[in-house]
């Protein structure tokens, strides 16, 4: 709970702190983000509509973490995720069919690179991102070729029948069902991490591989599992935002979802409940930062600078709060 | 050949940066991030002064600069060096691009600035990298300085033991990393292309650290693996050229196709300094 504070008076330092040195007038620019964030119902369902891949990207990422792989892959995760459902859309035009095929091609796409990092050391790191790379020009092609729409003048895929879209709750705005799964799926993922053997297994194993092998944990099974299980999560939120918003897929599909799930991820603290309340947040900064490119040209880029900054306070309180005894003395 | 070292230049300058710094036992993920903040620096100045060389200096010493804050948390703090590198380059691709916008509107008006001046198809870029190859092998390997870097590198308590400060060898290795990166991004600004775009580095700063790995943390593999990439680079245009139709996505994608498959087929092997990202705490053991 004090984390909780201290993270949101953070925010609220880190924003002040933007705004003036970008030379925003302060009041003027929280106004905004605020009201375009929850000042309306329009505005909470772009909140809740930005939080959902937010939400669900950085799941994966606890997941992955917590096992001791940094994967950084989400964007990539995210966007073979939606190829994956764009494909099957054109043979089967079936919601559930659609998700499930974004989960199987986010998962496949994670355990690349978990192979590489189990059979070859090459650290998750470094090859999530440069999958990443990939996968944009995987998305680049496919909109320009195999899954480019029948009318071919944009590349963008073929739109998504209206049987196969999310339901919405009020026609007025975008907010559609998925938001439930994404909040549902963070529950479950807390449950699964603290209270079944399988979770514990994937926390043993990323506080130190040696001390799980020395308990006789399979650890590159348990890598394996966690690393599917978070691509999994990632290739859903494009399944998610594929059915719900999107329709079909362009070189915008991605939206940087996947990098900016990385921070809103550290924020709530690894932890499931921790993301959920932090991807309200940043889905909130999201919705109410667009207004501020009215304000300032890259206003909305300075989400980025927000949440760098505040990933580095972070770290550094993180690190005041562990100093030595003797030092605090 | 020329074009070779044009197109392998910027990967070489990061990476042989980050091969002292990975010797030393630091991973530099934020290097993607100093390489966009040095080519953002180097925009500035060079129309500022209208100065290739001084923008070339410039972004070199931001480098150094974020280098030396990035190592407040990753040295003095002791926080992960992969979660650090992490939130600096989110912070400077917002930085860069959120002031780049401010300066030249959102659209990105076309910009064109002079470049380094070329002697015989050498620009100061290519001869930095191709000075440091030796340069830093001589440092590394035939120098005290060298050995106790790749001491704090392998088993950092040995080299307080042996009176040097782990924390001053480490900060001097990751400052030299940042330099180098700076410079990197610098010179794809004011090198051959002369113009700035938002995330022009394109994941090269990445690219440069899975070369380090490639080049097995050797000056002389490591520049060799950064002329593979290069090659590739060139590639694009010579199909172009000869009128053969490939779709441009997969030359854009081979970089870091290549990256991964080297890094697969090359693995980490036992060349890796052992304690590489590994955070030491004087008295922590």
């Amino acid at each position: 709970m004090k984390k909780a504070l201290l993270v949101g008076v953070g925010l609220i330092l880190v924003l002040l702190l933007v705004f003036v040195a970008f030379g925003l007038p302060v009041g003027e620019a929280f106004g905004r983000v605020i009201q375009g964030a929850v000042g309306s119902e329009a505005g909470l369902s772009r909140t809740l509509v930005r939080m959902t891949p937010l939400l669900l990207i950085s799941l994966g990422i606890v997941i992955a973490w917590r096992a001791g792989l940094f994967n950084i892959g989400g964007e990539g995760q995210y966007i073979v995720g939606g190829l994956f459902g764009a494909s099957i859309a054109l043979f089967q035009p079936n919601t559930v069919l659609i998700l499930v095929a974004t989960a199987l091609g986010g998962a496949l796409y994670a355990l690349v690179a978990a192979w590489l990092q189990i059979a070859r050391q090459v650290q998750v790191v470094i090859s999530t991102i440069l999958l990443n790379f990939v996968a944009v020009q995987l998305l680049n092609f496919a909109v320009r070729g195999p899954l480019q729409e029948e009318a071919g003048r944009t590349p963008q895929s073929e739109r998504l029948p209206d049987a196969a879209m999310l339901a919405r709750f009020n026609p007025q705005t975008d907010l559609h069902v998925g938001v439930w799964v994404a909040v549902a799926l963070a529950i479950l993922v807390s449950a699964w991490m603290f209270l079944t053997p399988s979770g514990f297994r994937v926390r043993l194993v990323g506080a130190g591989p040696g001390a799980a092998r020395a308990n006789r944990i399979p650890v590159s099974r348990v890598q394996y599992l966690a690393m599917g299980l978070s691509g999994a999560l990632c290739g859903l939120a494009g399944g998610i935002e594929l059915t719900g918003i999107a329709g079909r897929l362009d070189a915008g599909f991605p939206q940087n979802y996947g990098f900016l799930a990385i921070p809103v991820a550290l924020l709530g603290g690894l932890h499931p409940l921790g993301a959920a309340a932090s991807s309200f947040v940043f889905g909130g900064l999201l919705a109410g930062s667009t207004s501020l490119a009215r304000v300032t040209a890259g206003g909305d880029r300075l989400i980025y600078v927000i949440q760098g900054l505040m990933v580095l306070g972070y770290l550094a309180f993180q690190a005041y709060e562990s100093r030595p005894l003797k030092e605090a003395a | 050949m020329n074009d070779l070292l044009l197109y392998a230049t910027p990967v070489a300058l990061a990476a042989l940066g980050e091969t002292v710094s990975q010797r030393a036992g630091v991973i530099n993920i934020g290097l993607e991030g100093m390489m966009l903040t040095g080519a953002f620096v180097a925009l500035v100045v060079t129309v500022a002064t209208g100065n290739p060389a001084l923008g070339l200096l410039a972004g070199g010493l931001s480098g150094v600069l974020l280098a030396l804050f990035q190592s407040i948390f990753t040295l003095r703090l002791a926080q992960d060096q992969i979660v650090v590198g992490t939130a600096l380059n989110l912070l400077l691709l917002g930085l860069t691009s959120a002031l780049y916008r401010r300066q030249y509107g959102s659209s990105g008006a076309l910009l064109s600035l002079p470049t380094l001046p070329r002697f015989g198809g050498i620009d100061v870029g290519i001869a930095i990298g191709l000075i440091m190859v030796p340069a830093t092998w001589w440092l590394l390997t035939k120098t005290r300085f060298g050995l106790a870097l790749r001491g704090s590198g392998e088993y950092p308590p040995a080299v307080e033991a042996a009176g040097f400060s782990v924390l001053r060898l480490r900060t001097l290795a990751v400052a030299f990393g940042g330099l180098m990166g700076g410079l990197a991004g610098a010179y794809l600004c004011v090198g051959p292309s002369g113009s700035f775009a938002e995330e022009m580095t394109k994941g090269y700063g990445f690219v440069a650290i899975a070369m380090v790995t490639f080049g097995r943390w050797k000056p002389l593999g490591v520049y060799l693996a950064c002329l593979l990439i290069g090659y590739l680079e060139g590639l694009q245009f010579q199909f172009q050229a000869l009128g053969i139709k490939a779709p441009a996505e997969l030359f854009l994608a081979l970089p870091y196709l290549i990256a991964l498959v080297v890094l697969a087929a090359v693995g980490r092997g036992g060349h890796a300094p052992r304690a590489l990202a590994v955070t030491y705490k004087r008295g922590a053991e």
